[in-house]
């Protein structure tokens, strides 16, 4: 029976054809949105793990949690290192780890920060991070770097090369900073978030980026130029030797161990706590402090928000992925329907050779299940293909990887879906099927 | 064995006036060639039908192999007739996608008992069957069926009427598309085979300079409404 209707489909190979590349595009489409939304969700939430709060001067909690994990955007004006230093001695604190952005290597985000963010950043499910080659930043230079494995990877680098960067976090600059070269330290192991695509250098190293400039406000052709622009202040702020300044507040002892370089202002805190319960306390502390205007975000908290915001497009996108599903059944409806009635000789042919209506029926919707499976298939080898090439933009433009992954028990549920619809589909041209040679006999009339 | 024993017939197709069949007794023995023939709009193609069970006769009225087709239901129904009956029709006997071959094959697929009767290996009977035919050519059997013309098909389709040697085959002008001497050849040949197979025919037609080919003829006009 299946032959038969394989060899019954083959004779009209090309409007099958064209019937199996609807329903595999549609297929295709579905599996891609839930994979790239899976993606993006896996990807965000990898990125945020072993961090109980980010602090940042105040703004929006889902820009912050964007801008310090995942170095998309930017936060707000800096805020101070008196700031640091109080939040680092609170006592629901276990750690802190101080991040400074803006600027990028060639279009990767450049992160300053100190040893510590190492020890305490963790990612997929509490993985620490770990090098594939040198060492970590370390107190011994302020021109120390350690890349990701995908900029690493991108360029080739290894520890001891000599890079680059540039202010600002497009992906063109024209403000490179070629006089305060960083050598590279490290290069961490791959983590698959998006620490891969980030560059870290010391807080000593990252202002000597900027200590030298002459404010460069003026660059016309980087107009959106930096939310986090900050550094352009430095000079109001008497360059980085400002820090001098700080020795005066330096009562706690052991800071100056921890911290061999104090930056002016810095861009966002990562912390630890003790005791996670004291979260929303050390929150509203953090909120109401009267000499900063700083924010203090949950990731997971703004992880939700942030899917509250990208669930609209989500939805939107899935709707259309099965609407184009639904085209796809529908084209094969008519594909079925529109040459039942000149096979009705074919059918009177068979049933005279002794097949039952049923059996015609069931040919039909064999030949049905026959286009689906088809289409299943051909939409698996196009998103696999897709995923091929995409692939590599996704996760150098978004830290986002799909993956080839093998699909889970909820892709084998929406093909098993597809692939019932296909069949229920079937049964409108199978009825017609059944009724008709039951009505015509042996003979075709007019 | 009788291949077919008809007895008090009637059948009026749904929603008609006056009922089509009215036939009294007719039967064919195993082997015996019959030729029946009437005007057009007699009822010859309905008796086909109802002895193919297409059409739904009153019980006991109709025996193929001894067997009651009225007690049989649906499915039932299209199973024996593959077992039993071979069938050739005026035109589009053939399933035009399929190669002459397969579609002479087609009853063997369909029904164990054909299978079964037509040999160790059913392709190669196909083969002889066709070659009987006058289609020797090798490279016609492989051909799709729509390729073939149409006295070519017609013998295809006796070719898949004969294979697996059924107790009868209904004919229902197969030869009316036909010239005059494909026409006198197509006959000649079905007949031997049917002797050959062991087969009884019935063959219909309203074109009685055929008639000499057969056992028997039987006007339908007579046949008919004897029993009405
Ligand atoms: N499917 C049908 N439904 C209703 N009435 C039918 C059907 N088929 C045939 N009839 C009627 O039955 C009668 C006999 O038709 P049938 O086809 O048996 O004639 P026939 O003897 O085979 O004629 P011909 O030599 O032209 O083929 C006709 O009056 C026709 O109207
Ligand atoms: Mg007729």
């Amino acid at each position: 029976m299946l032959g038969f209707s394989l060899r019954s489909l083959w004779n009209r190979r090309f409007v099958a054809g064209l019937t199996v590349l609807a329903i595999s595009l549609s297929v295709a489409l579905i599996l891609g949105v839930e994979r790239l939304r899976d993606g993006a969700r896996d990807s965000f939430a990898n990125s945020a793990s072993g961090i109980d709060l980010i602090v940042a001067p105040r703004g929006n909690s889902v820009q912050i949690l964007m801008a310090t994990v995942f170095g998309v955007g930017g936060t707000g004006t800096g805020m101070t290192w008196d700031s640091f230093e109080w939040l680092e001695d609170r006592p629901e604190v276990a750690w802190a780890v101080p991040i400074q952005m803006g600027d990028n290597h060639r279009g990767y985000p450049v992160i300053g920060t100190d040893a510590s963010y190492f020890e305490h950043f963790r990612h997929s499910g509490g993985q620490p991070l770990s090098l594939a080659a040198g060492t970590f930043l370390s107190g011994d230079g302020a021109d120390a770097a350690v890349v990701g494995a995908e900029v690493a990877a991108r360029f080739d680098y290894a520890p001891g090369a000599v890079i680059v960067n540039a202010h600002g976090s497009g992906e063109v600059s024209f403000d490179l900073h070629d006089d305060a070269p960083f050598t590279i330290s490290g290069v961490l192991a791959p983590t698959g978030t998006a620490v891969d695509r980030m560059v870290f250098v010391t807080l000593e190293g990252f202002d000597a980026l900027h200590a030298e400039e002459d404010a460069p406000a003026a660059d016309p052709l980087d107009p959106a130029a930096m939310p986090t622009d900050d550094h352009d202040d430095h000079d109001d702020h008497g360059g980085h030797d400002g820090h001098d300044d700080h020795e005066d507040h330096g009562e706690h002892e052991g800071t100056e161990a921890k911290h061999s370089h104090e930056p002016d202002r810095i861009n966002a805190v990562y912390v630890g706590l003790i005791d996670r319960t004291n979260v929303l306390g050390l929150q509203r502390a953090i909120n109401e402090r009267p000499s900063d205007a700083l924010s203090a975000v949950l990731p997971a908290v703004a992880l939700t928000e942030l899917w509250g915001i990208t669930g609209t497009a989500e939805r939107a996108m899935r709707l259309m992925a099965w609407a184009v599903a639904l085209a796809g059944m529908i084209g094969m409806v008519v594909m079925l329907s529109a040459t039942l009635d000149t096979r009705r000789r074919e059918f009177a042919i068979l049933r005279s050779v002794g097949a039952t209506p049923t059996r015609i029926f069931a040919l039909i919707v064999a030949e049905a299940a026959i286009l689906t499976a088809a289409g299943l298939i051909l939409g698996l080898v196009l998103l696999t293909v897709a995923t091929f090439v995409t692939d590599p933009i996704l996760s150098a433009r978004f830290g986002l990887r799909l993956g080839l992954n093998v699909f889970g028990a909820r892709e084998m549920a929406t093909l098993f879906v597809i692939f019932c619809a296909g069949l229920l589909a079937s049964l409108i041209p199978a009825v017609r099927v059944y009724r008709m040679t039951l009505a015509d006999g042996l003979s075709v009339r007019l | 064995m009788h291949p077919l024993r008809i007895e008090r017939l009637v059948y009026r197709w749904p929603g008609a006036a006056r009922s089509t069949l009215g036939i009294g007794a007719l039967s064919l023995a195993s082997g015996e060639r019959l030729f029946l023939h009437g005007p057009s709009g007699c009822g010859k193609s309905t008796l086909l039908s109802a002895i193919a069970g297409v059409v739904d006769v009153p019980t006991g009225a109709i025996l193929v192999a001894d067997k009651d087709v009225g007690a049989l239901n649906g499915g039932a129904r299209d199973r024996f007739r593959v077992d039993h009956i071979g069938m050739i029709f005026q035109v589009f006997n053939l399933i035009p996608w399929l190669s002459a071959l397969e579609n002479v094959l087609l009853p063997c697929t369909f029904s164990k008992r054909r299978l079964e009767r037509s040999g160790e290996d059913p392709a190669g009977t196909a083969r002889n069957l066709l070659d009987e035919l006058g289609l020797s050519d090798p490279s016609l059997a492989s051909k799709p069926a729509s390729e073939l013309s149409v006295g070519q098909q017609q013998r295809v389709a006796a070719a898949r009427a004969l294979i697996g040697k059924p107790d009868l085959i209904l004919a229902d002008e197969p030869t009316s598309a036909l010239d005059e001497v494909a026409k006198a050849a197509f006959v000649d040949l079905l007949a031997r085979e049917c002797a050959e197979a062991g087969t009884a025919l019935l063959f219909v037609s309203h074109d009685r300079s055929l008639e000499h080919h057969f056992d028997r003829s039987v006007d339908f006009l007579a046949l008919n409404g004897g029993a009405a």
